[in-house]
């Protein structure tokens, strides 16, 4: 074990890549482990919220008492991940939801699920990311979502260049939270990773 | 690369399509039969449903021919929710596959439980854009879905028994086959891929990783609470329940426990307050009493 890890990471653990983001998060020398319960939750500097199905998570956040415990630390300020169904999760507004989905409430972004379209309409695209150095990112989308709307706080951070989807919001920012609607996860590229391991080191 | 232009999105790639099913890990996969039984699926919480015409124990009781499900039928469901929709091709009917493509369902499962219409050969699963899960008994069976395209792999525990026996001895030679691929040498690698009947490479990928390259899901079987969290402890990423939920007593309360003990799978205590209450769980069948030719799992090769 690395005694460089000064900061732990959760990944949100309910459904998802879990194990894809807790590799990418030991890869950049952080303590990471999974988060299902609401003491979990106390031990954690910071939260990684997977891909995975953004209904079943919000349904199990809600049955595991984990929703409001997480809707606190992030309204307290800690700093958060969200991947595909993490970034609906983060949204403050839930396009294309069931009528009865939660969200952490974090930011202030309105988020449609599935808005490229269903899984023959998954693609790989490079996406320039501002605060991510070198190349474009090789960006892998999966029934993704996009962001519809910002508020002023938020900092948008990449958008689709090319295709049907072009111009499209796929990352952005706000304060401590990060969120995007591909997966950097399954690429083995950490560098999204490590922006957020700097914001989170930033915030302690 | 035969991109366009270098910002071109490019679809249906391997990572796209084994990607998918990285997302529906820790999550439960439901069959249902109509539009209401998906939406009871996904309020339970399922992270994907399985369209088909009849659930595996109806197949059994029934016989016949069957077949992909009627196209108007997928539409329905695929109307009636908002998580992914699956459906089942017949083994090696690849026309089944490009009509279930045409219709935008967003995985196929080339399925035993419907009659096989190939004897020899799967689906070339590489010429299609939307991913394919198939079903194996052990490691071989599950190399040579995966050399044929399979993006996901699933256990083939008999399927319409309610009982989870076969799915527990697939799970188990699966993954002891990789743990015993895992103790060979380089040159040892060479006889392994001759008994597994699998490409080379894809034996000394599987050695390296000391896993499979796609998802690993059990299927067969699953009835109880406690039958899923065996099969997530016995190293599945995941579960798909057929006749368990809607042959059961009361299936909207049957599939949110489903689902809550697949996430607290290493937890007996959510484990014992899921498994209360929820009524009268599926008969099922023994499967010693199961004639050769009536078990599915001996579909494909």
């Amino acid at each position: 074990m690395s005694t460089t890890a000064d900061l732990v990471v959760g990944v949100l653990a309910l459904q998802g890549d879990v194990r894809e983001h807790l590799q990418a998060l030991a890869a950049c020398g952080v303590a990471a482990r999974p988060v299902r319960r609401p003491t979990e939750l106390d031990d954690v500097d910071a939260l990684v919220i997977p891909g995975g199905e953004s209904t079943t998570m919000s349904k199990l956040a809600v049955d595991t008492g984990v929703l409001e415990p997480i809707r606190s630390r992030i309204k307290a300020g800690m700093p958060g991940y969200g991947s595909c169904a993490g970034m609906i999760m983060l949204a403050t507004e839930i396009l294309d939801g069931r009528p009865d989905q939660q969200s952490f409430e974090g930011i202030e972004m309105a988020v449609r699920r599935n808005a490229f379209g269903r899984q023959v309409d998954s693609f790989e695209a490079p996406v320039t990311i501002a605060g991510v150095p070198g190349e474009p990112f090789h960006a892998v989308f999966i029934r993704a979502p996009w962001v519809e709307r910002v508020g002023d706080a938020v900092q948008v951070l990449g958008t689709v260049a090319d295709g049907p989807g072009a111009g499209r919001i796929v990352a952005v920012r706000q304060g401590n939270l990060l969120a995007t609607a591909f997966h950097p996860e399954l690429t083995g590229d950490l560098r999204v990773h490590r922006l957020f391991v700097e914001i989170a080191r930033a915030a302690r | 690369m035969s991109e366009p232009t270098d910002t071109a999105p490019v679809t249906g790639t391997a990572r796209v399509k084994r990607g998918m099913a990285e997302m529906v890990k820790g999550g439960v996969i439901m069959d249902v039969v109509t539009p209401d039984q998906a939406k009871i699926a996904e309020d339970a919480g399922a992270v994907a449903v399985m369209a088909l015409e009849r659930v595996p124990a109806d197949i059994r009781a029934e016989g016949g021919v069957s077949r992909m499900s009627d196209p108007d039928m997928i539409d329905g469901i695929i109307a009636a929710v908002s998580i992914p929709v699956m459906a089942k091709a017949r083994i090696g009917h690849f026309v089944e596959a490009q009509v279930l493509q045409a219709i935008g369902v967003d995985y196929i499962d080339e399925s035993e439980v419907l009659t096989p219409a190939d004897e020899a050969h799967h689906i070339d699963k590489w010429a299609f854009t939307v991913p394919f899960v198939c079903g194996a008994t052990n490691l071989g069976e599950a190399l040579r879905r995966i050399a044929e395209g399979a993006a996901m792999i699933r256990s083939k525990g008999e399927a319409g028994t309610g009982n989870v026996v076969e799915a527990t001895r697939h799970m188990r030679q699966i993954r002891g086959g990789i743990r015993r691929l895992s103790t060979l040498d380089e040159t040892e690698l060479y006889a392994a891929a001759k008994e597994l009947r699998a490409p080379y490479e894809l034996v000394q990928e599987v050695a390296r990783a000391g896993k499979l390259p796609v998802v690993l899901f059990t299927a067969g079987g699953v009835a109880t609470p406690a039958d899923a969290a065996m099969m997530m402890q016995l190293g599945a990423e995941g579960v798909f329940v057929g006749s368990g939920i809607f042959k059961s007593g009361d299936p909207a309360k049957r599939a949110a426990a489903i689902v809550q003990a697949t996430t607290f799978h290493d937890d007996p205590d959510v484990i014992a307050k899921v498994s209360r209450g929820l009524g009268a769980a599926m008969v099922g069948i023994n499967i010693a009493t199961l004639p050769e030719t009536e078990r599915l799992a001996n579909r494909g090769w």
